[in-house]
Formats: C-alpha cells, sequence, structure tokens
C-alpha cells in the first residue's frame, strides 16, 4: 500500500495535569482513537478521530479538548482544504465519497433571511400563560363538504412530528425513544423504510409505517399497525438514488424486521420498481388504501426538486392525503456526498411554491403539506408553517437531541453515541427511558416558544399562523426571491 | 408619496353601533348618527359611514349601485362598462349636503340596475354571483372608480371625516330605513380613502368593524383559493367575502359560520360537525381583536372575536336592537333599555326582522365545492 496523503481531520490534546488514566476515553471510542499502554502511557491516534466529542463529554476531568488538526494548506479561495482532501481520498480507494447527516455546504438558509412579526398598540400580543394557545393540527384530506363523512386524518397536539429513521440506519433505542415521546407529545413517529421491530407495535396509534422502494417489512400486519401509511418517493439528502444499508449493519434483528436475509447487503433502488409515473402513484396510493380499509391517510414523501409544484400537484390528484416534502438540508445515515451536497433546493422555497400552487388550482384543501430537511428549532417551525407548512418532520434535532453530535459518519455503524448503529453493545449507550425525556423536553421547549411567538403576534391557534405569510418579512434578499417566498421586505 | 388603501395593508381601531326595528317600521338617520357621535373620541376623521336598509323600496328589484369616481373620466368609463353589463332603469348623483367639514369628496353616482340577460346567459353564472363579479372586477381593475355598494333595497353611505359629518354631508335625515349601521375610524398610517371607510359591503352584505384580525393573511389566501379578488387590503374586506362565501356559497347556517369565524377552543367544542366545521374552515378563523356588525335586509348579527379582545354591547327596547362598542352610545338613544347585556367573546348577537327565519333566506344557495371533488 502507498503513502497515504490525508491528514488528520482533528487533533485530541490531552491535559496531562487533569487526566486520571481511568481509561473511559479508552472504552468510549469505538474508533480506536485512544490507547493505555501497560506503562500506563496515554496515547492518541488523531487519524481515527471523527469529531463525535464522545470522550470529551463523558471524561471525569475535562482532560480532552478536540479541535481542527492545525495543519494549514497555502491560502486558496478557490481549491478548499476539504477539495484536495477529498480528492486525496478517491484517489486511494477509486470510490464514491460517502457521508452522513445533512447538506454543511454554506448555501443561503431562507430560515435566516425572514423575520417575524409581533403586535404593538393596534393589536394585543397574547400571554400564552394566561390564555388559551392553541396548536393542535390535524393532517389530511379536508375537502369533504359539511355533512361528509370526513377522511381520516393524524391529530397532532404539536405541529412537530419525528421524521422517517430505519431500524438498521438507526439503533431500535432511537426508535423506542422517538416512539414513546411521540405517544406522550400526541403527534408522530415514523418508522422509515426498515419495518416495524415488534417491541414498538405498542405505538401503532403513533406511528407513521412507511413504504419504500425496498418494501422491507412490508406486511398487512405493518400497514395496520400504524396510524398512517407513508410512501417514500425520495429523501433530501439523496434525490434520485436509492439506499444501501451496508450487510455489516445487517444484524440478525434487523434482518427479521426487514425480512431479508441476515449480514446481507440492503438495497432500495433508486425508484419504486412499479411507479415509474404519476398513474403508477396513484395505483399504490389506492392499493394502500385499500390493504388499511381507507381507515389510514396515506402520505408520500419526495425530495424537494426543481420542479417540485407540479410534481406535488400530481401526487395530491393520485390521492395523497399528506404531502411530505424534503428539503436540501435533510439529512441522512449514508448518501453520496457529491448528491447529498448538490441536489435539490430549500424547503423554504419548496413550500412556498408547492402551497401557492395547490391553491392557485384549487386543490390545498385536499392535502396537508408535512415540510422536512433542516428544521433547527422552533423559529424555523414558526418560519415554514407562515409559509404555509401545515406540520414538519424533524430527524437531525431529534437526533441531537439524543447525543448526536453531527460528525457525518453515520454510514460506517460505529456511532459513539449508540445511535446511528446496530452494534448491540453501542447501542446501549442509549438508554431509552432517558432519550425520550431528553426528546420529549425538546419538543415541549419548542411547543412553549412557538406559543410565545404565535402570542406575540396575536396568534391565539395554530389555524391562523398556517400560510399567513404577512407575518414574514425578508432580510437581504432579492427581489425575486422575496416574490417566490411570497413575501415582502423588512421595512416594506 | 402616501399610499393608498389597496395598496398598503392599514390596521385601524374603530367604533362601530346599529339600530334595527325588528318590524321593518322605518325610521330617519338621525337615531343612527347620534348614537355614533357619542363615540367621537373611538375615530379620528378619517374615516366614517352607514349602510341603510329598507330605504329604496320603490326600486326593491333592482341593485342599487352607489359609485365614487375619481373624476368624470372615470364615471364615463365605469358607465360604459356597466351598461355593458346592466340594464340600467335610473341613474343619478347622490344628493349631498357641501359642508366645510367635509373636503376632498369624489363624484358619487346611484345606479339602479338589473344584470343584462344575454350577459348571465353568456357567463353561465348565477345572478348574485355574477353582480358580485363585475362588482369586484370595477373595483380591482377600473382606475379611479369605486362600488361602495350593490344591494337591494340599501346603501352605504362612507367617506373620511368623523361618521356624524359624514351622515349631515349625505343628508341622511332624509333617508328612511328600519336598520342603520355606522362606523368611526381610526386607521393608523393612511390619510384615508373614500373607498376605505366603512361600511364595506357585498352584494345585501354590508359589515362595520373594529379591530385588527392577525389572521388577515391567512384569510386572504384561503378566499383568494374560491376566486374572491382581494383589492383593499382591509381586515374588513376579508370578512365581508368570509360571510359571503360560508353562508352564500357553502350554504351553512349563521350558527355555523359563527363557529368557523369565532370558533369554539378544541377543548370547549361540544359536537363532532363543530369540530369538522373548524378543521374545514381553519383558514376562515379570524383571529386577533375584532367586534364586527354584519348586516343583511333580513337584520344584523354581531360578535366579537373567541376571546373578546374588543368592545361589544347590546341592548333591546320594545321592537328595537341596540348594539355599539359602547353602552353609551346606545343610552344617548335610548335611556331607558328593557335589557343590556355584554355578549362574551364568539358569542353573537342575531337579530332578525320578525318575519324573517335567517339573514339570508331570501337568497338563493350556490354549492361549491373544492376543484377536486367538483
Amino acid at each position: 500500500m502507498t503513502l497515504s496523503m490525508l491528514t488528520p481531520a482533528f487533533t485530541v490534546g490531552r491535559n496531562e495535569e487533569r487526566c486520571i488514566r481511568c481509561g473511559v476515553c479508552v472504552n468510549q471510542c469505538i474508533n480506536e482513537v485512544h490507547h493505555l499502554d501497560e506503562d500506563g502511557f496515554m496515547w492518541v491516534t488523531d487519524k481515527n478521530c471523527v469529531g463525535c466529542h464522545r470522550c470529551a463529554v463523558l471524561c471525569p476531568t475535562q482532560a480532552l479538548a478536540i479541535t481542527e488538526f492545525p495543519l494549514a494548506f497555502r491560502p486558496n479561495n478557490y481549491w478548499s482544504s476539504a477539495s484536495l482532501r477529498e480528492i486525496y481520498a478517491q484517489a486511494e480507494t477509486g470510490g464514491v465519497l460517502l457521508t452522513g447527516m445533512g447538506n454543511p455546504r454554506p448555501y443561503r438558509s431562507y430560515f435566516d433571511h425572514l423575520l417575524l412579526n409581533a403586535s404593538q398598540v393596534t393589536n394585543p400580543s397574547i400571554d400564552p400563560l394566561r390564555e388559551p394557545m392553541e396548536l393542535t393540527t390535524y393532517l389530511g384530506n379536508q375537502a369533504a363538504m359539511l355533512g361528509e363523512r370526513e377522511k381520516p386524518l393524524l391529530k397532532l397536539e404539536v405541529p412537530v412530528m419525528f421524521s422517517a429513521m430505519s431500524y438498521g440506519a438507526v439503533s431500535l433505542n432511537v426508535q423506542k425513544s422517538l416512539a414513546r415521546a411521540a405517544r406522550e407529545m400526541a403527534t408522530f413517529w415514523n418508522t422509515g423504510e426498515g419495518g416495524l421491530h415488534s417491541d414498538l407495535k405498542e405505538y401503532a396509534d403513533s406511528t407513521i409505517v412507511q413504504v419504500a422502494s425496498g418494501r422491507f417489512g412490508v406486511t398487512p400486519d405493518y400497514l395496520n399497525n400504524a396510524a398512517a401509511v407513508e410512501i417514500k418517493i425520495g429523501q433530501g439528502a439523496k434525490p434520485g438514488i436509492g439506499g444501501h444499508l451496508p450487510a455489516e449493519k445487517v444484524s440478525a434483528d434487523v434482518a427479521k424486521t426487514r425480512m431479508i436475509p441476515a449480514w446481507s447487503d440492503a438495497i432500495s433502488p433508486a425508484p419504486h420498481h412499479d411507479i415509474y409515473s404519476i398513474e403508477d402513484l396513484a395505483q399504490l396510493i389506492e392499493t394502500l388504501k385499500v390493504a388499511t380499509n381507507y381507515q389510514k391517510p396515506v402520505s408520500v414523501k419526495v425530495a424537494a426538486v426543481h420542479n417540485i409544484s407540479a410534481i406535488a400537484s400530481g401526487m395530491v390528484r393520485a390521492g395523497a392525503d399528506i404531502v411530505a416534502i424534503d428539503g436540501f438540508r435533510g439529512a441522512t445515515g449514508a448518501a453520496p456526498m457529491r448528491i447529498r451536497d448538490n441536489i435539490g433546493i430549500p424547503i423554504e422555497m419548496a413550500i412556498a411554491q408547492v402551497d401557492q400552487r395547490l391553491r392557485d388550482e384549487g386543490i390545498r384543501q385536499s392535502v396537508s403539506l408535512v415540510a422536512a430537511g433542516g428544521i433547527r428549532n422552533s423559529a424555523d417551525v414558526v418560519k415554514i408553517l407562515a409559509l404555509g407548512a401545515d406540520a414538519v418532520y424533524i430527524g437531525t434535532a431529534a437526533l441531537i437531541a439524543l447525543g448526536c453530535h453531527l460528525c457525518q459518519t453515520c454510514f460506517t455503524g460505529r456511532c459513539n453515541w449508540g445511535i446511528a448503529t446496530t452494534d448491540r453493545q453501542l447501542s446501549k449507550r442509549l438508554n431509552p427511558e432517558i432519550g425520550a425525556i431528553r426528546a420529549i423536553n425538546l419538543l415541549k421547549a419548542w411547543e412553549h416558544e412557538i406559543k410565545e411567538m404565535m402570542g406575540g403576534m396575536g396568534i391565539n391557534a395554530v389555524d391562523s399562523l398556517r400560510g399567513n405569510r404577512l407575518m414574514l418579512k425578508g432580510i437581504g434578499l432579492e427581489q425575486h426571491e422575496l416574490e417566490l417566498l411570497g413575501v415582502t421586505a423588512a421595512g416594506d | 408619496m402616501l399610499k393608498l388603501e389597496g395598496d398598503i395593508r392599514i390596521p385601524s381601531g374603530c367604533a362601530i353601533a346599529a339600530v334595527m326595528n325588528r318590524s321593518a317600521e322605518r325610521f330617519d338617520g338621525h337615531t343612527i348618527i347620534a348614537s355614533i357621535a357619542t363615540m367621537h373620541k373611538r375615530s379620528n376623521g378619517l374615516g366614517g359611514g352607514f349602510a341603510a336598509y329598507g330605504i329604496y323600496p320603490e326600486y326593491r328589484d333592482y341593485y342599487a349601485l352607489h359609485v365614487f369616481y375619481d373624476d368624470d373620466g372615470a364615471r364615463q368609463m365605469c358607465e360604459r362598462y356597466l351598461q355593458h353589463h346592466f340594464r340600467i332603469k335610473d341613474r343619478e348623483p347622490v344628493p349631498v349636503r357641501r359642508t366645510r367639514k367635509i373636503t376632498d369628496a369624489p363624484l358619487i353616482w346611484r345606479y339602479f340596475a338589473v344584470p343584462r340577460e344575454d350577459r348571465l346567459y353568456r357567463e353561465q353564472l348565477g345572478e348574485e354571483d355574477f353582480v358580485a363579479r363585475v362588482m369586484m372586477t370595477i373595483n380591482s381593475d377600473l382606475r379611479g372608480a369605486f362600488v361602495a355598494s350593490s344591494g337591494k333595497d340599501m346603501a352605504a353611505f362612507k367617506g373620511v371625516g368623523y361618521p356624524e359629518d359624514i351622515g349631515e354631508f349625505f343628508r341622511l335625515e332624509e333617508y328612511q330605513a328600519y336598520l342603520w349601521t355606522a362606523h368611526g375610524r381610526f386607521p393608523t398610517n393612511t390619510p384615508g380613502w373614500w373607498g376605505g371607510a366603512h361600511p364595506f359591503t357585498l352584494l345585501n352584505w354590508s359589515v362595520v368593524h373594529n379591530g385588527e384580525i392577525s389572521s388577515y393573511s391567512t384569510n386572504r389566501r384561503y378566499l383568494e383559493m374560491y376566486g374572491y379578488k382581494i383589492s383593499l387590503q382591509t381586515d374588513t374586506e376579508v370578512i365581508a367575502y368570509a360571510f359571503d362565501f360560508l353562508m352564500r356559497q357553502q350554504g351553512l347556517s349563521l350558527e355555523d359560520t359563527i363557529d368557523v369565524i369565532a370558533a369554539p377552543f378544541w377543548s370547549n367544542l361540544e359536537q363532532e360537525k363543530q369540530a369538522h366545521l373548524r378543521r374545514k374552515y381553519a383558514g376562515l378563523l379570524l383571529n386577533g381583536p375584532f367586534s364586527i356588525i354584519v348586516a343583511t335586509n333580513n337584520g344584523l348579527m354581531a360578535v366579537n372575536d373567541r376571546i373578546k379582545l374588543r368592545p361589544l354591547v347590546a341592548a333591546t327596547r320594545d321592537e328595537f336592537l341596540y348594539v355599539a362598542s359602547e353602552e353609551s352610545a346606545i343610552r344617548a338613544v335610548a335611556p331607558v333599555l328593557d335589557r343590556v347585556w355584554s355578549p362574551g367573546g364568539g358569542e353573537p348577537i342575531i337579530g332578525l326582522l320578525y318575519n324573517k327565519k335567517g339573514l339570508l333566506e331570501a337568497s338563493p344557495v350556490g354549492l361549491q365545492t373544492d376543484a377536486q371533488s367538483a
């Protein structure tokens, strides 16, 4: 093997005065960064460090500091150090660059260029501690006239759901944490495409089960052990390509849940091979409705791509009760880096355009819009609802609540936090009781913040926030961007 | 240059009042002027107006179109447009009294007209939809022309000034009506515009409104889905269209309509029907402070927002029903009352003529469904 030109990304600094040689860092790091030799000396192997902070967080004496490896390339505004390192890696391996989590590139975030309104004098703000403040949200087709029977709906007490993350991509304890949190907070979690583990059947009323191109674990029992069914067409982190759960993550338990042989690659094809067009989608939607006796709404999830409005319109006309759109910041357990970083459009633009298009076509009442991909905090939630979404999915934010430090190496299966792994020992590091409490805390905190912001606007029901674009002002945006978002500039 | 209403959104505070005789006995405009004048300080001279029902019995079967014109050119253009769509029986300038308090009045004309049969046939619209659409087109597309009201046997009289001065200007003491509503306006960032004063009307509907709805953009975008052209950017316009949509187009009862616009909290919902209404018409929940009086030829309905962030008082005396922002405005014209009360949030006051069962019963009800199910 020739010399690797890759230098470490991080360096682990150890404060020798503080270190007590307890060995916690050694035991905690699956990547074998730390080593305690027989003579009691601590050694570090910087190149193995992914920057997940597990050792630093657990170090009882705060002896560890993790910093970027201080190796400067000659300054170059075009060839960044990352560009060089990526080429070194490809020159060594001849492979596609793999990565995890969402697009980290410095593209414009429209969330950060939108400001919210508040009442002053002419209209009283409402104090959510004194007055009722309603976040109750229903998702589904609401075209039924009064007196007709309503279509099946999902009822959420907070308009935030947990995104699809499959068992296999994440550990069972992640799903247990989110399922419990969803039930406690009267919202929903999503199985992802990896089937439903038998331990999670008790959460059926809080579960959205996914049907993706691999059809893993899809049985009549699976479809009926849920509040809703979601067809996954695409994912924000990797529009247009399928999925690949490497054999090493397909443990016996994962294999059983997915109904595939253990320790074999689980491949999800790029398209559904029974959906090559919109009329095929209509058939699958109808099939799933029949299979669930028309008792459950059917959602269709797509990545936000260039002509998303026309796609969304087609999906509604094909019978989707919920359209979930995953923006280009949406995360993944594994995706080719070039795909993740260069495909799709921002969720803010996608929702603004789709909401308006469905209104223009007179079919907005027939569907609910769920926004996913890059929702970081409660202000992002409020902004995307004001742009026209009915609810959001959060994935990355939920995982961060459980301990994820965004090291972006989920695809290795060696997650020191017990999140993106199926290793039995690593998985134990996430206690689902504690995970559930942390996820519940996050939703409660956001719920409080959303209510405060709504109260400030003089709004006491989320119904009146949805699509209320007058509550948004753009800052630092071009005229055309403002028009696409359907907002005016701050000061206008 | 200051922008006019329609170019920007203008929130405003206000006073509202109504007086009605439930036996449909008519009385002149003195009473309503005295009532609204009591609340002089609730307005700022930038808008006042009245709606009067029962004033044109001799033209009962004709739409009474009251139109403001910036100049004679606008009048000629609009009349050409009107003649294209209507058979006009009579036309004349609305009689006014020139006073020092009211300046910069537009040209104000009225027309008594019915839609031309051939146009109705060609456009495949019901008569009311046709009239509504023509009026909305004039207001949004014909520069310098504005339709102040377009109902039958009713009219809106409004302009820039304190309401009592507007009443004097329009010589309201010369009209006899069984139902009067009034409005004094306190807009917050405009020089005032005649078209922007209340009442806001569509067909027989008139709305006077006090408040600023924080759900404006949600409500507006909802109504735009169903073809409403929002030209004024005022809350009141949106409220009037919401009533038109829910009651005339969707065929809801008044009670159901109120369960939409001032929906009970989920925790207080008693019937599954209310939940369905709330879900289906979530985009028409009026959020934020308001008190409104909605009137038609059959009577009136007054209601507050669901947490009562604006004042509203009602009273009765014999055949009369009074509604106002403040009790003083009622006592000023009826010192002795049978009953005075302040309704709770979302709790409507409904006053109908004795021989009427609903605000809209005489009107044909057209149902409109979503495009998809149609």
